[in-house]
């Protein structure tokens, strides 16, 4: 790949970003014209999300480069700078939203909250704001666009606001995210170490002692962790992700999640420069609770983008378990093995930015076809909807984490950098944190199970309602965006080394050392990141086996027996009266993982008495995190508020004392 | 690619599809020698699967594709699985295609596989086969995988080849973690496999079985793959234990004379394996379906425990 000339990438960059808000004031002026809005805006900003990304691919091999734009206030211009790192998560941002974009065209009908028009303004400044903000050097920048990108999903969350529990949803999301803002604007107050510069630049020539590092690096995994939704902040996540219409949903879980840990990953390795190991153990708990949380909430789940939500709660636990292991590895100047998890962290946001999109989507075009969210409800949807049966089956696979899918790939890489470390140094870390690829293992396999689950309810069995039957696919806009996103999957997950060897100048310019593969030929075909001898994986090569194996099975079976098939009713164990409502529910589905994982859960359960005439059953399963820590602290505001109301009087008389107080308490600090 | 490795592979293939069957009759005849039963014939499984492929397939009408496709994906995943172990000759061009963790994804794919086409004809018991399958599913996989990361860590390399060599140029002594390992990995074999103390492969009481619940709409074609599937599976995880506890006798690169001996060693290696199962089968009761995730998580534990006794002892 050739370079572009000097700073030709980051002006396209901002060309595009500057053509995505001329989109969305486009739409503006077309406000209630659905057919324009619809069928050339958001296709035309796909093109463009296309375009990103191949200037973002292009940049990653190329310098950083800077601009400096003079808007917002005087003598504090914008600073920007597109290097590696935020050229990998741009393209990462490109190649999602060119899917996402086309589906979204395709998706958005008249008449859900807000005018097309407007939707498609929040839309795209939600695009842009997400772009600046990986392309932001300093605080200044970064902060601006970061609340840019967090208003402008508020709204978009909010699309139909009519509904009492989605104002709430946004609230909430609103809420956590200042919380999370907070900290990050502290973060940076740290990192500038008193010099009053706020750009990146300065920051990194700072050396801060290990205690100002520690508070920054803490600062920002709490800040960006709201944002991520690490525990216990995840709780906007399964609010506002099924609020939100599917393409939005998408881009917040598939692009939005990867901002924050864009930012974890700048600070952490960037503008802090040498990492202290136990930073990881904390990345490296944190995320392993995060995503166990995740995972055993997902297998819960009865409403499908809820299940995903908490599924992608999962997702992030594990990228920031990747990120603890490579702070850990840095720590340890073990550069090629903080290569390794980092590169195990990058694929998986790539990775997972394409699949979760791929299967927020599917909901979405089940959600249009049956106006139900609720997987009890659904099941047979694979006969009357194969498109987003079969491109979901993909983005299934993927999330299981199973071979050949690109899943599997950052799963293994992220296994084989935990083999390494028992050559840790710290005898304690050598000894402990091998353990904890126990956990991401277990982690892995229950991906696994609420995956089975998810497709199985929706789109395998029986309909368990009527009138499920006039379901209609996808349409055409809708299946080029699934298709784009499952080629995505596909071949991110059939030619590993191509992805690692463009990822590679992320990694040598966050740690010093790319991921050198062997220097064998036919290379591309085999992943060997360490040696061929240690490990190794050809996804092309076990595909084609496979394949080769089933296609063998398949002609010899026919031509040395028969291909004769009957189609006949269900056997059943010759069971006859069977009706769809026999099926497992979700519920049902979710049943032992609720029973092996019940101190998780905040479950209450009304069982019926044999004796009832008319059985009842319900169970709800809460989030124990709403109990344990937000409502702790919400019984404390209000007892905080309650004793600043006291001096709250109402009467003129008693404010007027009290300014005469204080001033009287004033004059004696400063005669004093 | 050499024409040997070569060899050596077509050879580990052959012996895997005709060696399954023969197992899965061998642990059959020698149940039934304890059980003081008249055995059926070693080959009784080869007859089963001639005639299932001679008769009709029976499909529900609601199936949808993936019932069809997923015996032949089952079928391949197990077969690629017996070509990626070392049964034979460590010299296997497949075997740097996967390693052990991918091997353990290639079974969770084929278990995915096998679950979604049970739910797929939307009957209660499918569903149920699906659910429990899945169920056993993730708590093997990670109990699985601990045995076989406490193996990498010994041979430093998740390659089984060259975990399989490493191991059987050690010297003889009981490594305490290999021991762990080893009584983990036998309990997570029973679970995969669907034997008894987990699943009664000869049931079809609706209430206990998972493995039975799951074929339940196959016939014909489609559930004679399935079947030698399944033997393949026991074939390859048996094979996958021996390679790692019982390393000897598999041949390496360029040493012919190894590679004749290698066969026979491989069957009576299997043979005493074989015995030790039917032993299994024939004392112990079938538990409880709630008593499973208690059984795996004991063998996920002891997996663990075999990764820290590894650590510390460095053995």
């Amino acid at each position: 790949m050739v370079p572009l000339p000097e700073l030709l990438a980051i002006d396209g960059a901002m060309v595009v970003v500057v053509a995505w808000l001329a989109i969305g004031l486009a739409g503006v002026a077309a406000l209630h014209n659905l057919a324009l809005v619809a069928r050339v805006l958001f296709p035309l900003s796909a093109a463009l999300s296309l375009a990103m990304a191949g200037v973002a691919l292009l940049a990653i091999p190329g310098t950083p480069q800077t601009a400096i734009l003079p808007i917002g206030l005087p003598d504090l211009p914008f600073h920007l700078r597109l290097d590696a790192l935020s050229a990998f998560f741009l393209a990462l941002l490109g190649l999602a939203s060119a899917g996402i974009s086309v589906f979204a065209g395709g998706y958005f009908r008249q008449g859900e909250g807000t005018p097309p028009g407007l939707l498609c303004l929040h839309y795209h400044l939600f695009l842009a704001g997400m772009a600046t903000v990986l392309m932001a050097d300093d605080a200044y920048a970064f902060m601006v666009t970061w609340e840019m990108m967090a208003l402008s999903s508020f709204f978009l969350v909010t699309t139909n606001h009519r509904i009492p529990e989605i104002r709430r949803a946004g609230f909430l999301y609103l809420l956590v995210a200042h919380i999370g803002a907070i900290a990050i604007l502290l973060c940076f107050g740290v990192l500038q170490a008193n010099t009053g510069d706020y750009t990146f630049g300065n920051m990194r020539a700072q050396s801060l002692s290990p205690f100002w590092a520690s508070c920054a690096f803490l600062l920002a995994l709490f800040g960006f962790g709201a944002k991520a939704g690490i525990l216990p902040l995840h709780v906007w996540l399964p609010e506002a992700h099924p609020a939100a219409p599917s393409p939005v949903s998408a881009l917040m879980s598939g692009v939005m999640l990867k901002t924050a840990i864009y930012g974890m990953v700048r600070v952490s390795f960037d503008l802090l420069g040498s990492p202290i190991w136990w930073w990881g153990v904390v990345a490296l708990v944190a995320g392993l609770a995060t995503a166990l949380f995740g995972v055993v909430f997902a297998a819960a789940q009865v409403d499908m983008k809820r299940l995903l939500a908490y599924s992608s709660i999962e997702n992030v636990g594990l990228i920031v378990v990747g990120l603890g292991l490579a702070i850990i590895f840095a720590a340890y100047r073990m550069e090629s093995l903080a290569a390794l998890a980092l590169v195990a962290m990058l694929y998986h946001c790539l990775n997972h930015a394409l699949f979760k999109s791929l299967l927020f989507l599917g909901t979405g075009s089940v959600l249009h076809a049956t106006q139900e969210r609720n997987l009890g409800k659904l099941g047979g949807l694979m006969r009357f909807m194969p498109w987003v049966a079969w491109t979901t089956l993909a983005g299934v696979i993927a999330s299981a984490g199973l071979p050949p899918s690109n899943g599997f790939v950052s799963e293994w890489l992220l296994l084989q950098g935990f083999l390494f470390t028992t050559e840790l140094p710290n005898p304690y870390l050598a000894m402990l944190v091998p353990v904890f690829a126990a956990g991401v293992v277990l982690v892995a396999a229950l991906a696994g199970y609420v995956m089975v689950k998810f497709f199985g309810v929706i789109f395998l069995g029986r309909p368990r309602e009527e009138k499920l039957s006039q379901a209609h696919d996808a349409g055409l806009l809708e299946r080029l965006g699934l298709l784009w996103l499952t080629a995505g999957c596909v071949l991110l997950g059939l030619f590993p080394a191509a992805v690692i060897e463009a990822i590679d100048p992320v990694t040598s310019s966050l740690v010093g050392r790319g991921l050198a593969q062997s220097g064998r030929a036919g290379d591309w075909l085999l992943l060997a990141p360490i040696s061929a001898e240690r490990a190794s994986y050809s996804p092309i090569l076990f595909l084609l086996v496979t394949a080769a194996i089933v296609a063998l099975a398949f002609v010899l079976v026919r031509r040395v027996y028969h291909g004769r098939v009957r189609r006949a009713a269900p056997w059943d164990c010759g069971f006859p009266m069977q009706t769809a409502r026999m099926q497992d529910t979700a519920e049902g589905f979710g049943q032992p993982i609720r029973q092996i994982f019940e101190p998780f859960y905040l479950m209450k359960r009304e069982l019926p008495t044999p004796f009832d005439a008319a059985p009842r059953y319900r169970v709800t399963v809460e989030d124990p995190m709403w109990g344990w820590v937000y409502v702790r602290i919400a019984a404390a505001t209000e007892a905080v508020s309650r004793w600043v109301g006291m001096l709250q009087r109402g009467r003129i008389s008693i404010y007027l004392l009290y300014s005469f107080l204080t001033l009287v308490t004033l004059l004696l600090l400063t005669q004093a | 690619m050499n024409l040997e490795g070569l060899v050596a592979q077509l050879l580990a293939m052959a012996v895997a599809l005709v060696g399954a069957p023969l197992l899965a009759g061998w642990v059959n005849m020698c149940r039934a020698w304890l059980q003081n039963r008249r055995a059926p014939p070693l080959t009784m499984p080869f007859r089963t699967l001639h005639k299932l492929f001679w008769k009709e397939s029976v499909v529900a009408r609601d199936a949808s594709p993936i019932f069809r496709v997923a015996p032949y994906i089952v079928f391949g995943c197990m077969l690629l699985a017996s070509l990626i172990i070392p049964t034979l000759s460590t010299n296997l061009p497949m075997a740097t295609a996967a390693d052990a963790i991918a091997l353990v994804g290639l079974f969770g794919l084929a278990r995915l596989f096998i679950s979604l086409a049970a739910m797929d004809i939307g009957t209660s018991f499918g569903t149920l086969g699906a659910r429990r399958e899945m169920l056993v599913g993730f708590l093997a996989e990670p109990a699985f995988l601990m045995v076989v990361f406490t193996a990498s860590l010994i041979s430093s390399s998740t390659s089984l080849a060259t975990t399989v060599s490493t191991l059987a140029h050690r010297e003889f002594a009981i490594l305490p973690s290999l021991a762990f390992a080893g009584l983990a990995f036998t309990m997570v074999s029973l679970a995969e496999n669907a034997r008894v103390p987990v699943d009664n492969p000869a049931t079809h009481l609706e209430l206990t079985m998972i493995h039975e619940a799951l074929i339940l709409e196959y016939s014909g074609r489609h559930l004679a793959l399935i079947e030698w599937a399944s033997s393949l599976k026991l074939f390859a995880y048996s094979c996958a234990g021996l390679a790692i506890f019982f390393p000897w006798g598999i041949a390496e690169a360029n040493d012919h004379v190894a590679l004749l001996w290698a066969l026979p060693a491989l069957a009576a290696k299997l043979a005493i394996g074989g015995f030790a199962l039917a032993a299994i089968e024939t004392t112990l009761a079938k538990m409880r379906i709630f008593r499973v995730p208690e059984f795996l998580a004991t063998a996920f534990l002891l997996g663990v425990l075999a990764l820290l006794v590894h650590l510390l002892l460095g053995a």
